[in-house]
């Protein structure tokens, strides 16, 4: 990606946020769709940035994408998180479905008519670990059939196409699975569970019974546990953690205003929560780096599968999420330290209840304790990377 | 070896199906390996056969498979008629 691209997609993610922005608070407070920010996405063609140019994509780098969810992010997370969430759907069929011709022209339908992927990966039964699944799509001739009790679809009811995870036929075992896309006209969507929480609220993660019947043709080519190691885990965590970071960016901006603020109204003296907006400052730094360096792993790794389905790299990754879902409460709780009542109370320049709100959900979105089980036991034989620079 | 191993992926592979239903060429993880499973037979292989996997083997494709495994494991004792 050359410099003049990625300032092109700045802009128009820009444009992205400012729309977002305005609608943030509406959003949050109903529990709704980010229309009219998905919509913006859309009329910014930002749908199928990552889709190559040849299928009338961008190629955009996966560290174009984190930029653009950080940008949108700083404006409304629910936003960001929609659009980091397609884009990791999007990051599957790129990894994994150039060399299939359904998928390929899945792709080109998706740069043409900017459609919205969603993700159906939760299972009932299955205790929130991804890698398993219940259900198990049946082939039959050259049709699949699909039952499945998603207990979460992400914006499911607002979204073009879902790719959806399930055994890779009925006898296989529960770790055998594959991805199918289907799209909107090709399944439906009874609504199981609802969506009303303390923050990200405007995803619409609701719950559904996902019923679906499409050529067996899109089912992506390759394993589940390939997509899984190779694009979908990383891409998570890189982009979730790219959204968590605007999250964090806007909260210590709110905060150094009002500090701003207060040293404006009395000069020559450093107000109260100078220092402690210097701390965040500092905390913000380690979590940009974390991510950076997250960043930038995946792109020397993307390249060589060996590298991507590695314990190193696993590791590395795991400790990407801890480390940037963990520094975001502690920095938006210290903006909401130096901020006080004025960060507390909804509807004042530097109110941080919606950044806190959010944030929360970045320890639960696959629970940090299964996240440390799983690197804990890595651990047992992958040794820790002792070099500074690498 | 591969009956060592085998062995081994008994005891702690964790598997759904009996260890001598898998072929030697046969994914382990299509078979129900977790990655927890793997893990535990990474650990026992290092015991049993008194070495140490360096990081640059640690991933997926050298524990896929039964035959993957000997491999992995002759190529780091260097000992080609132990895989008999």
């Amino acid at each position: 990606m050359n410099m003049s691209t990625g300032a092109g997609l700045a802009e128009r993610a820009a444009r992205v946020a400012a729309v977002a922005e305005a609608h943030a608070d509406d959003v949050d407070a109903k529990g709704r769709f980010p229309k009219e920010a998905v919509d913006a996405m859309r009329a910014e063609r930002l749908l199928s940035i990552q889709i190559s140019p040849g299928l009338g994509g961008e190629g955009a780098s996966i560290s174009d994408i984190a930029e653009l969810c950080s940008l949108i992010g700083q404006a409304c997370a629910a936003s960001a998180m929609v659009f980091a969430m397609h884009q990791i759907k999007a990051s599957s069929l790129v990894s994994h479905g150039e060399d299939a011709d359904w998928h390929r022209a899945f792709m080109r339908r998706i740069s043409d008519e900017q459609l919205l992927l969603a993700s159906a990966t939760t299972e009932g039964g299955i205790g929130g670990n991804l890698r398993n699944s219940i259900c198990a799509i049946a082939v039959e001739g050259d049709r699949c059939r699909l039952e499945k009790d998603a207990t979460v679809i992400s914006y499911g009811a607002y979204a073009d196409a879902i790719l959806i995870t399930s055994r890779s036929h009925p006898d296989a075992a529960s770790t055998d699975q594959v991805m199918t896309v289907f799209t909107r006209d090709q399944y439906t969507l009874e609504r199981t569970h609802v969506w009303d929480t303390l923050g990200m609220r405007g995803t619409c993660s609701d719950g559904y019974l996902f019923k679906g019947e499409a050529p067996a043709t899109q089912i992506l080519p390759k394993p589940f546990a390939e997509i899984a190691a190779q694009s979908m885990l990383a891409t998570s965590h890189l982009l979730w953690s790219a959204v968590w970071y605007g999250i964090a960016v806007n909260a210590v901006a709110r905060a150094q205003a009002f500090v701003r603020a207060a040293a404006r109204r009395s000069p020559g003296q450093t107000p109260p929560g100078a220092l402690r907006l210097a701390e965040a400052s500092s905390l913000l730094q380690m979590l940009k780096s974390n991510v950076v360096e997250g960043l930038r792993e995946f792109e020397a790794a993307k390249a060589d599968p060996d590298r991507l389905s590695s314990m190193g790299f696993a590791v590395a990754m795991n400790n990407l999420k801890i480390g940037s879902s963990e520094t975001i409460l502690t920095i938006i709780n210290h903006a909401m330290l130096i901020c006080g009542i004025m960060g507390y109370k909804n509807g004042t320049p530097f109110s941080l209840g919606r950044h806190l709100r959010d944030a929360h959900s970045a320890q639960l979105m696959i629970s940090n304790d299964r996240i440390l089980g799983n690197t804990s036991n890595l651990l047992l034989v992958h040794k820790q990377d002792t070099s500074l620079v690498g | 070896m591969k009956q060592k191993i085998r062995e081994l992926l008994a005891k702690h592979g964790g598997l759904p199906v009996a260890v001598d239903q898998v072929a030697d060429n046969a994914d382990l993880y299509a078979a129900g390996m977790s990655s927890f499973a793997s893990v535990q037979i990474m650990l026992a292989i290092e015991e049993a056969f008194d070495l140490e996997f360096p990081d640059s083997l640690l991933n997926r494709k050298s524990f896929q498979s039964i035959d993957a495994i000997a491999k992995t494991v002759e190529g780091l004792t260097g000992s080609a008629e132990a895989a008999e």
